[in-house]
């Protein structure tokens, strides 16, 4: 029975100063954390408009979009952090889009889990800049082997298709659901 | 009562003698997945030092008040509430190499390392030569890490810590920075570390055959030269 006792006081010590310790780090961390995730945000929201001063979150819309405004405070476009699948792991973007929906202004990988060399060349310039001024109406489409012909067409990576398919239907959806939340505000 | 050995033996044999990844073979998880670079190397093993070090520290001083039954539960407490802080730490302080190391760094509660020094050495010995055999095997790990990840970025990316050492008309072996890159690169190191040691052994025992031979004593059978040592 003592030994139980013993036990019991044992653990429920541990237990005790394990929490409490970890209570004091979090309350000293937790807006440090909060503070990188938006800075963050904001870094990668200015990145796909690169004449963006200000923003504003679009709340209510199910999924992270921001408006982005320009020096002159007049709207340059969407921002949207949109994810879907891609070969081994979730790939999250945030796009750039004009205003009217019709063009993305560029896109920036914020998460992947891509094959390093392969997948991973979705970060690379020579793909990544396809999508800079991308026509998006009507939907775009991934060409393998040969030069884009069309101002909607973006040329597949060498090995990697999956991962260039992935993020061309990503930015597809996530265009076809901005549109909603859009044409919803607009018969409001 | 055991031989006590000197306070400096008890670091450096984790250097070499007992080193976690060539030794124990402890810790493989994080030794295969993280070493695609030097510097994830590096930061992983300073992570798993920081906590191997203040688990064995703490462990060692309340080894005599925790009852042998829920040892383990206490221990895997410890070791947690450290990893969680240097989880914290890493997030608000170095967000990149947070985000390189990703979902390892929670995963160091399991490393076997810090839970094989905690029972092994740390239950049972005082906190100051805790301390020094959990900086030691730190080391160890450190350094096995560095190399393992030096060799891997070296052919799988042509750098070395971020600086480009070979020309650009070497074409990188992308296998390098895949998984299996990671266990053909640790199973080599582990084959030459072993042929190492054979032929250490080899040569000790040539030596000592020849200094029985030299002093005439006739048999030497294979209990003889089990009681050598060799």
């Amino acid at each position: 029975m003592k030994q139980v006792a013993h036990i019991i006081a044992t653990l429920t010590l541990i237990g005790v100063i394990a929490g409490g310790s970890l209570s004091l780090v979090n309350n000293w961390a937790a807006p440090k954390i909060a503070l990188n995730q938006k800075a963050e945000t904001e870094r990668a929201i200015y990145l796909v408009h690169l004449d963006g001063k200000r923003y504003e979150e679009i709340k209510n819309a199910g999924f992270e979009v921001y408006k982005v405004f320009n020096e002159a405070d007049s709207s340059v476009g969407y921002s949207l952090v949109y994810s879907g699948n891609g070969f081994q792991g979730k790939i999250k973007l945030m796009i750039g889009f004009a205003e009217d929906l019709n063009k993305t202004t560029s896109i920036e990988v914020l998460e992947q889990s891509e094959t390093p060399g392969l997948g991973t060349k979705i970060l690379e310039p020579p793909y990544k800049d396809q999508y800079n001024g991308l026509v998006t109406t009507p939907a775009i489409k991934l060409v393998k082997g040969v030069e884009p012909s069309n101002p909607n067409e973006v040329q597949s990576i060498t090995g990697a298709t999956i991962s260039s398919r992935a993020v061309v239907t990503i930015v597809n959806e996530g265009i076809a659901k901005l549109r909603t939340i859009e044409n919803k505000g607009a018969s409001k | 009562m055991k031989k006590q050995v000197t306070l400096l033996r008890e670091f450096t044999k984790g250097l070499w003698e007992i080193n976690p990844i060539f030794k124990q073979i402890l810790g493989m998880c994080p030794t295969l997945a993280v070493t695609v670079s030097a510097i994830n190397g590096i930061a992983m093993a300073l992570a798993t030092t920081f906590v191997l070090v203040f688990s064995s520290l703490l462990i060692s001083i309340v080894r005599k008040w925790i009852p042998n039954q829920v040892r383990i539960a206490s221990y895997i407490v410890i070791i947690a509430t450290f990893v969680t802080i240097v989880d914290l730490v890493m997030k608000a302080q170095f967000v990149e190499l947070s985000k390189a190391l990703g979902p390892f760094i929670p995963l160091i509660v399991v490393n076997c390392i810090i839970l094989g020094r905690a029972e092994a050495f740390a239950s049972k010995n005082n906190p100051l030569r805790s301390v020094l055999d959990a900086l030691g095997n730190g080391v160890g790990f450190l350094i096995s890490l560095f190399v393992l990840g030096s060799i891997r970025e070296i052919i799988g990316s042509r750098t070395i810590l971020g600086y480009q050492v070979l020309p650009n008309g070497f074409e990188p072996w992308l296998i390098m920075i895949l998984p299996a890159g990671a266990f053909l690169t640790l199973g080599l190191m582990m084959g030459f570390a072993n042929m190492y040691i054979e032929r250490n052994k080899n040569l000790e025992r040539e030596a000592l055959i020849a200094q029985y031979k030299r002093v005439g004593r006739e048999e030497i059978t294979e209990e003889v030269l089990k009681e050598a040592g060799v």
